[in-house]
């Protein structure tokens, strides 16, 4: 019996640990718009063009993308919007007379290769000038690199604040990003569902064990109170709960105007699901992380959640944007892609960078550190302006489910 | 109920030395009232919570405890099959809760690649749509167990056959293996791919409420307040998990077949001395106990509607911990226990946190180990089935 007492306990927390090992479906790091259909990497621009400089030279610019590891899908996006804003600079002669030549590192979403990757490209092609890392934890270690080394690093994704301020609370000098961060979408969040929706009561399901959703659920919280709404209760899961039925009977007891539920979509399908066939009424609002092809619109139609940038935004840049990414890449099928929030964001970080270069002057990595630092952007997501911490200030996007697709709903700015 | 290996090593002097020590009491027995103060203690607070909170807001209480019913009889399903497979060969197998996620999967693909729950629509275009899904979605569900059937029984085969007389622990760590197995080959992208994928139903899930009568909850519009809502799918869990259980218990009390199971986990020489196909009879257990997990996986994916390779995990733990607590190796203890961990599960969630429900979980399993390791219904030694 007591090898039975024994062996069943050690059995259960290895299996429960095991279990825990691997959570959430995209363990996305910034924006988790995990596109599910296994993008096959469009061939590649000639990532190393050598010869044929123009009479200025060459001026290398590093892309760090995560082209294989978890988030495949995210570091194609990444370095295929990167590469469409190199190649329409160089169509316009490239920048200080330069021409640009993209320098493309599989960074893998993980700490060790995308250090190995910054030091390849910072010691052996002496860049000056990184975009990425996609994923925050990839992003961190690299910026200790490329700080101490006098590297630009623009991050197009990672939301973690500590990617562009130290452990001492300083801003890391030549790190930059180009996307908000995780808290932004939580003060947005409120501020539409108080000023859009007009909701006076909220109830918060949130993932205690998850940053990205206890960040946006925390801030939410603040800025909603803090707007004159009231919280009428809040509930925590687990990322591998299926059965949220006791949750949603306490949200139906409580009779809230809305739902904020700022988890991933793989979470969301399984609460509004539950919550229709309760008989719940309220709206649900969320996060980026709703942002997949995967979200099952049927079950989420009638929710709203804030994003970087939506598809189908009319903006003019947008719209050329989108025109000229789908001419480049195509799918599996050999239709044109619609571009991601990720393509766009590092198609803006691509394009901010460079345009604080030519702001400068120089190749030079103070006098482009603040042209960034004074910059005023209109890119694909938004107009953006950076502040004291390297973030940048930008209006965010909601964006509408319907049972058939995801419509741009409305722009808040914080 | 004793592990095999150690009566078998330990000598009969020794034995005698440890009854005799038993009969003294164990060591630190005067300190065992503490232990017995506390676990009552427990059982007192458990108990003032769900009164009061019984009394201040029934209707939700009564939500708690049915979505614990429906819990508890997805997990009955998965149990039975646990105790079945220990009574016979004293294996824990592991990989019964990834049979559960198999079925689920199976079920997935025949909805949506194949349409295999409209299939009469489309071979008799007269007959009346409830009808069709009423045969449509039978058919998946017979479908998904007999697939899991076929993959139990060739597990058995290849795994755990041949380690039939080595010591039970070598089986114990294949059972694992093969969950991993499972879980892992099933994340590769040509098999399941490790995705959350949002599971199609063969058939609708629609929603009554109970106040002053039965009610359709109608799209878009919330129940009354002080209702009770179920839905068909809780009804038919509970339907099928009973319905499984008395066929299990005519099966095992009536038939031939059954007599063999009983025989062959009173002692499987003797029952191979008499003329029992007993590896005939262990492929049975498990070919029985699948297709029970299937059935449960296929109720589980419509009812909580989204499926991933490692969905059978916590699932499989747990109706493990209600075959223990109902007495392992006895088929209405499991089916008691599943029933326990389903309050248990959904009252925590209820009035404590959704978090903690794991946490109470398997602590009944180590309050149950160390009061009563027999379970609830278990018995001492002997027949089992």
């Amino acid at each position: 019996m007591r090898t039975f007492k024994l062996l069943s306990v050690i059995l259960i927390v290895a299996f429960v640990l095991s279990a825990c090992a691997q959570p959430t479906p995209a363990p996305a790091p910034a924006a988790p718009a995990a596109k599910a259909e296994p993008t096959k990497a469009p061939a590649a621009e000639p990532t190393k063009a050598p010869a044929a400089a123009p009479a200025g030279g060459e001026l290398k610019v590093a892309i760090l993308a995560p082209l294989s590891g978890p988030v495949p899908t995210f570091g194609v996006s990444t370095r295929d919007g990167a590469l469409l804003a190199i190649e329409e600079w160089n169509a316009k002669g490239g920048v200080l007379g330069k021409k640009i030549v993209p320098i493309v590192e599989d960074s893998q979403c993980t700490p060790d290769p995308a250090v190995n990757a910054a030091n390849k490209v910072i010691d052996q092609d002496k860049v000056h000038y990184i975009i990425g890392e996609v994923c925050s934890k990839a992003s961190i270690p690299v910026s200790e690199i490329a700080n101490a080394k006098k590297v630009i690093q623009m991050s197009p994704t990672s939301t973690n604040a500590s990617v562009t301020v130290g452990a001492d609370g300083k801003t890391k000098d030549y790190i930059f990003r180009a996307c908000f961060i995780d808290p932004f979408q939580g003060k947005v969040g409120a501020k539409f569902a108080l000023e859009n929706m007009k909701a006076k009561t909220a109830f918060i399901l949130l993932d205690q064990a998850n940053d990205y959703v206890k960040g946006l659920a925390e801030e939410f919280e603040k800025a909603y109170v803090a707007g004159g709404g009231k919280v009428v209760g809040k509930e925590t899961y687990t990322a591998k709960d299926t059965d949220f039925s006791a949750i949603l009977a306490k949200v139906a007891a409580a009779k809230p105007d809305v739902v904020y539920l700022p988890d991933y979509y793989n979470i969301v399908n399984l609460v509004t699901k539950q919550a229709k066939e309760k008989g719940i009424t309220a709206a649900f609002l969320g996060g980026d992380g709703w942002d997949s092809s995967d979200l099952d619109l049927k079950a989420a139609a009638g929710g709203y959640f804030t994003n970087h940038y939506a598809p189908d935004s009319t903006a003019p840049e947008a719209v050329a944007f989108q025109k000229a990414y789908g001419a480049k890449f195509k799918d599996d099928k050999g239709q044109p892609k619609v571009p991601d929030a990720l393509a766009a964001l590092a198609y803006d970080a691509t394009n901010m960078l460079l345009t604080a270069i030519k702001n400068a002057g120089a190749d030079d990595a103070d006098k482009v550190k603040a042209a960034l630092e004074s910059i005023s952007f209109q890119g694909v997501s938004g107009k953006i302006t950076l502040d004291k911490q390297h973030n940048p200030i930008k209006s965010a996007t909601i964006l509408k489910v319907t049972e058939s697709k995801v419509v741009f709903d409305s722009v808040v700015a914080p | 109920m004793e592990p095999a290996s150690v009566p078998l090593q330990s000598a009969p002097g020794e034995r005698a030395i440890a009854a005799r020590r038993r009969a003294r009491g164990r060591p630190g027995a005067k300190l065992a009232w503490i232990g017995q103060g506390f676990l009552l203690l427990l059982a007192a607070a458990v108990l003032y919570i769900l009164i009061t909170n019984l009394i201040k807001d029934p209707p939700l209480f009564a939500a708690f405890v049915l979505s614990g019913l429906q819990l508890g009889f997805v997990y009955a399903l998965i149990a039975l099959g646990y105790t079945m497979v220990y009574g016979i060969v004293r294996l824990i197998n592991f990989a019964h809760g990834d049979v559960f996620m198999v079925g689920a999967f199976v079920s997935f693909y025949a909805v949506t690649r194949f349409q295999l729950h409209i299939w009469p629509a489309a071979v008799f275009p007269d007959l009346p749509s409830g009808l069709v899904v009423v045969i449509g979605s039978l058919t998946v569900v017979l479908l998904s167990m007999i697939v899991c059937t076929a993959m139990a029984v060739t597990i058995e085969r290849v795994a755990y056959k041949p380690l039939r007389d080595a010591p039970r622990i070598a089986a114990l760590i294949t059972a694992i293996g093969v969950s991993f197995f499972l879980e892992f080959f099933g994340a590769l992208y040509f098999v399941f791919s490790p995705r959350f994928i949002p599971y199609q139903r063969p058939f609708e899930v629609v929603t009554w409420y109970i106040k002053d009568g039965i009610h359709l909850v109608q799209a878009g519009q919330a129940p009354p307040p002080g209702s009770i809502t179920f839905s068909n799918i809780f009804l038919i869990i509970v339907a099928a998990s009973i319905l499984v259980q008395v066929v299990l218990q005519f099966l095992v009390r009536r038939t031939k077949i059954g007599k063999a199971m009983r025989a062959t986990s009173f002692d499987k020489p003797t029952a191979r001395l008499m003329g029992i196909d007993v590896d005939g009879v262990i492929s049975f257990t498990f070919a029985v106990g699948a297709a029970f997990a299937g059935l449960g996986g296929v109720l589980y994916a419509i009812a909580y509607s989204s499926i991933w390779t490692q969905l059978g995990i916590l699932p499989g733990l747990k109706a493990f911990v209600a075959a223990v607590l109902g007495g392992i190796g006895s088929l209405p203890g499991a089916f008691v226990g599943a029933l326990i961990m389903g309050q248990a599960e959904a009252l925590t969630s209820g009035y404590i946190s959704t978090p903690m429900r794991d946490a109470v979980a398997f602590t009944i399993l180590i309050i149950v180990l160390l009061v009563k390791p027999t379970g609830l219904f278990g018995e001492a030694a002997g027949e089992k089935a």
